[in-house]
């Protein structure tokens, strides 16, 4: 571990920054790089905010332990089970009571060894009344295509917190990734999520679910899937607003080049006065491939408001000819669209992570429209 | 100088045909407005003279100062100085009327003041970040479609009812910023920009002096001359009886 700012070969620099990753005392409240099992790198830049490898915090507050397996069950899958052992690693990060932390948090989940199965256990924390963004970016070594990297990840955010917490992907192509993350929202807490995933990977399984107990809780998920040909993607969001007056806003937007694409969505209500809207929109822009939207709403109370609406379709071609109109090729105008069609309004999200999806976005979407 | 010249265009959408024989030539500096009923293919004339993909030119040419653009794609003849503000364009999600704006300025090779110039001159500052026709009201979109144009600057600039949901207050400034871009502020013999202008109202003769006047009827160009003079007598005789007035004043014009 070193608090220096570490170097890298050209090479990993330029795919860590492909998932928000930077090293940039600047632009960045602290840093965090576990690479396979070990943590490589951790370092603070600002007050406020606590970061360190999971291991480590369980060593200086003996209060960490109760946190585990507390949003995410322990026995939910053999891959949870998976990683309930001695060797799991991760970081925890954490907003102290009060504190304002806009500059976003970095930590990096990094598979550096082929064939490697990196085991993650995350506990964030965002004391009463704080405000704490994280980037999370998940990548492996160029080369290495094959590996698998399960990750459990609890979040809380307390009473008068906001979490925003944006994850962005850059896998290969034999790489099988299971995130497993849940969060509790208490009393007029927000949480908002982020997943942007634009590059090849073999199978991403994942059903991030958010706990609104508390009363006038938000949570917000918005995801961002491109699959390439051989891709899977089964992801989705869940909430489930348990809270007077919790509500929660699903957002995805699917874009299927050759790739299969589960795209879930899943509201759950059972308190009075809640709120949950679910939108799910895919765009097919292949004849292989798949997208297949499934979105769920369950009332458990009779004072709830849930909707859904989903979409598939291709690029329209009145668009097209519309931009063409103004001076555009065909190839231009096209890419405007899918490059409008990625974009989400996520209202609150902090502008500095906006910006980091745009890139993520923008790193790639040129290859979309050869 | 010739700008546009159309010969004996003919169009179908689908199968079906929308405009037979229709014959035009519009000079440098002129501006033509465009009655005719609804249905009689005013707006299909327009598309076909853009490019829209889905309008088929089975017959006829259109020459667009002096090159063949019959077969060239939409961008290409928009690249050569054709401009169109459109009565219903599309919503585009995510693409916001900024992005659109600065693809015209590049085009139309205006600066990034321009933009913001011309959007306070129509009152659409507020409107920039937004998609695109998303959640305009019918006078937003016009104000925009016109707003686009400016920044693209074209020489012969198509109008297709340019001021049909536009509130009142604004009609005066929908008018301002058509004259501006066909030069009607200049004197006639400095006038560069042509244009072609749809309306079956004629409201927007009261804020645009246009040069000539046309209708399009049942798939034909059947009548021109005065603009004003074709007005009244549409309002006075309805369509059939005012093509047949000058059917009879110009027996040898345009019809089998």
């Amino acid at each position: 571990m070193s608090e220096r700012v570490p170097e890298f070969e050209p090479e990993v620099k330029k795919k860590l920054e492909s998932v928000g990753i930077e090293f940039n005392p600047e632009r960045r409240s602290a840093s965090f790089l576990q690479v396979d099992q070990k943590v490589q790198h951790v370092t603070k830049y600002l007050e406020g905010v606590e970061i360190m490898g999971i291991k480590q915090a369980m060593e200086k507050y003996d209060w960490v332990g109760e946190y585990f397996w507390k949003a995410v069950k322990r026995d939910q899958d053999e891959y949870t089970k998976m990683v309930d052992v001695e060797d799991v690693n991760g970081y925890f990060i954490r907003a102290l009571p009060g504190a304002k932390v806009n500059i976003p948090v970095e930590a990096c989940l990094y598979l550096k060894t082929h064939g490697a199965k990196q085991k993650v256990h995350n506990i964030i924390i965002a004391e009463e009344g704080s405000e704490l963004n994280i980037i999370s970016g998940c990548a492996s070594h160029p080369g290495v295509v094959s590996g698998m990297h399960i990750g459990i990840s609890e979040f809380f955010v307390k009473k008068d917190a906001k979490l925003t917490f944006t994850m962005i992907h850059n896998w290969a192509s034999d790489i099988e990734v299971r995130p497993r993350s849940a969060t509790i929202v208490e009393e007029n807490g927000v949480f908002i999520s982020n997943y942007v995933l634009m590059s090849p990977v073999k199978l991403v399984q994942m059903y991030p679910t958010a706990y609104l107990v508390g009363d006038n809780s938000v949570a917000v998920f918005s995801s961002v899937v491109v699959a390439k040909e051989n891709t899977v993607v089964d992801a989705g969001s869940r909430a489930v607003l348990k809270g007077e007056n919790s509500s929660a806003d699903i957002l995805s937007r699917t874009i299927s080049t050759g790739g299969k694409i589960i795209a879930r969505g899943h509201i759950i209500g059972e308190a009075p006065g809640v709120r949950g809207h679910l939108e799910c929109r895919g765009l097919m822009l292949s004849e292989k491939g798949a997208i297949h939207a499934i979105p769920e709403l369950e009332a458990r109370y009779p004072n709830v408001d849930l909707s859904h609406e989903a979409a598939i379709g291709k690029i329209a071609e009145e668009e097209i000819f519309y931009l063409m109109s103004r001076g555009l090729t065909r190839d231009e105008a096209t890419a405007a669209i899918i490059r409008g069609f990625m974009e989400i309004d996520v209202k609150g999200l902090p502008e500095v992570l906006k910006k980091e999806i745009d890139k993520a976005i923008s790193m790639v979407e040129k290859e979309l429209t050869t | 100088m010739d700008i546009l010249r159309v010969i004996n265009l003919g169009v179908e959408i689908e199968g079906k045909k929308v405009l037979e024989n229709v014959n035009m030539y519009i000079q440098e500096g002129q501006t033509y407005v465009l009655f005719g009923p609804n249905g009689s293919g005013k707006s299909s004339l327009l598309s076909a003279l853009i490019g829209n993909p889905k309008y088929k030119v089975y017959n006829g040419r259109i020459f667009f100062k002096g090159k063949d653009v019959t077969d060239l794609p939409t961008d290409e003849r928009v690249k050569l100085g054709m401009g169109i503000a459109f009565q219903n364009p599309p919503k585009v999600s995510g693409v916001k009327l900024l992005d659109m704006l600065k693809h015209c300025a590049r085009v139309g090779n205006a600066s990034e003041e321009k933009i913001y110039e011309y959007a306070e001159m129509l009152k659409m500052k507020d409107m920039l970040n937004r998609s695109v026709n998303e959640g305009f009201s019918g006078g937003e979109v016009k104000r925009s479609e016109l707003l686009q144009l400016l920044l693209l600057n074209p020489d012969f600039v198509m109008l297709d009812e340019p001021d049909s949901g536009v509130d009142l207050e604004n009609v005066s400034l929908v008018g301002e910023a058509i004259n501006m871009l066909l030069e009607r502020d200049k004197p006639k013999n400095k006038r560069k920009k042509s244009g072609l202008l749809i309306t079956h109202t004629g409201h927007i003769l009261k804020y645009v002096d246009a040069d000539y006047g046309m209708i399009l009827y049942k798939g034909r160009i059947s009548c021109i001359g005065n603009p004003y003079d074709i007005l009244d007598d549409i309002s006075k005789y309805g369509y059939e009886g005012c093509v047949r007035k000058c059917l009879k004043e110009f027996p040898n014009s345009n019809q089998k």
